[in-house]
C-alpha cells in the first residue's frame, strides 16, 4: 500500500466519522428540540454536513482505490442542496397555517407564537391570494 | 456524453426564445459567494451541534427575523432563501406578498437586529453583485 493510499484511508475514515457524528447530532436534535420550527434546524444539519462529508469520502475513495471516477456524488450534493430548502420551506408554511388556525395543540410548544409582520403588506403564505 | 452534449447545445440554440432569461454574472463574485457559503455551512454546523448538545431547551433564544430585501429578481431572492436555509441555525419560512421581506426562523441568536444585518451584509450584498 502506497503512502498516498494510506493518507487517503485516514482522510476517508475521518470524514466518515465526522459525517456520522453530525447525522447523529442532527437526529438527537430532532428528538430533543422543543418545537417544530426548532426541529427543522436539526434536519438541515444532518443533510448538509452529515451527508456532505460522506459524499466527499466517497469521492476520495473511488479514484484512489477502485480506479474509477464518477460525478454522481456531485449530482447528489446538487440535488440535495436544491431540494432541502424547498422541503423546509413547505413544512414551515404548513406549520404557519396550522398555528394561525389554532390547530396545533401544544401552544407552549412554539416559543414566539406570533409571527412579526413585514414592513408593509403581509406574508405571502396568508395574504398572497389577494 | 450525449446527454452532456445536448444539455449544453440545446440552451445555446434556443437562447433567442427565452427573452426573460435570468441574468447571472459568472465570475469571481459567484465563486467567492460559493466559497463563503460552504465555509459558513461548516461553521454553523458546529455551532448548531453545540447548541443541540449543550443548551437546555428553555435557554434557547429562538427568534423570528424579518429581513428587508434589497434584491428584487425572483432568482436572487430564491438563492438568498436557499442559502439561509442551508446554513444550519436559520430556516427561511416565508416571503412577503410584495417580495420585499423574508421571514426567517433562527434557532439561537443573541441579537436579532445584528443577525439580520449580518445576513444582509454577508450574503445579500454579494448576491446583488451576482444578479445585476
Amino acid at each position: 500500500m502506497s503512502v498516498m493510499q494510506l493518507v487517503a484511508e485516514y482522510l476517508i475514515a475521518a470524514l466518515l466519522v465526522l459525517g456520522g457524528a453530525f447525522a447523529l447530532v442532527g437526529s438527537w436534535g430532532l428528538a430533543k428540540l422543543p418545537s417544530l420550527m426548532t426541529r427543522l434546524h436539526g434536519s438541515t444539519k444532518a443533510t448538509t454536513l452529515g451527508v456532505g462529508s460522506c459524499l466527499i469520502a466517497s469521492m476520495i475513495y473511488f479514484p484512489v482505490f477502485a480506479d474509477t471516477y464518477s460525478a454522481h456524488e456531485l449530482l447528489i450534493t446538487l440535488f440535495l442542496f436544491i431540494t432541502a430548502p424547498v422541503a423546509a420551506h413547505m413544512v414551515a408554511k404548513a406549520h404557519l397555517h396550522r398555528q394561525r388556525r389554532g390547530l396545533d395543540g401544544e401552544r407552549a410548544d412554539d416559543i414566539p407564537d406570533e409571527v412579526p409582520p413585514p414592513a408593509q403588506g403581509g406574508w405571502a403564505t396568508f395574504d398572497g391570494a389577494r | 456524453m450525449l446527454g452532456l452534449l445536448f444539455g449544453v447545445l440545446v440552451p445555446i440554440f434556443t437562447r433567442r426564445f427565452w427573452p426573460d432569461r435570468p441574468r447571472l454574472r459568472v465570475g469571481p463574485a459567484l465563486l467567492g459567494y460559493l466559497a463563503i457559503v460552504l465555509r459558513d455551512i461548516v461553521v454553523a454546523n458546529f455551532h448548531v451541534a453545540f447548541v443541540i448538545l449543550a443548551r437546555r431547551n428553555r435557554d434557547l433564544r429562538t427568534h423570528w427575523l424579518v429581513i428587508p430585501l434589497d434584491v428584487r429578481s425572483p432568482e436572487a431572492i430564491t438563492a438568498l432563501a436557499g442559502t439561509i436555509s442551508l446554513t444550519p441555525g436559520t430556516v427561511s419560512s416565508d416571503v412577503s406578498d410584495d417580495g420585499r421581506a423574508l421571514l426567517v426562523h433562527a434557532l439561537d441568536v443573541q441579537d436579532p437586529v445584528a443577525e439580520v444585518a449580518r445576513i444582509k451584509a454577508r450574503y445579500e450584498s454579494r448576491l446583488l453583485r451576482i444578479f445585476p
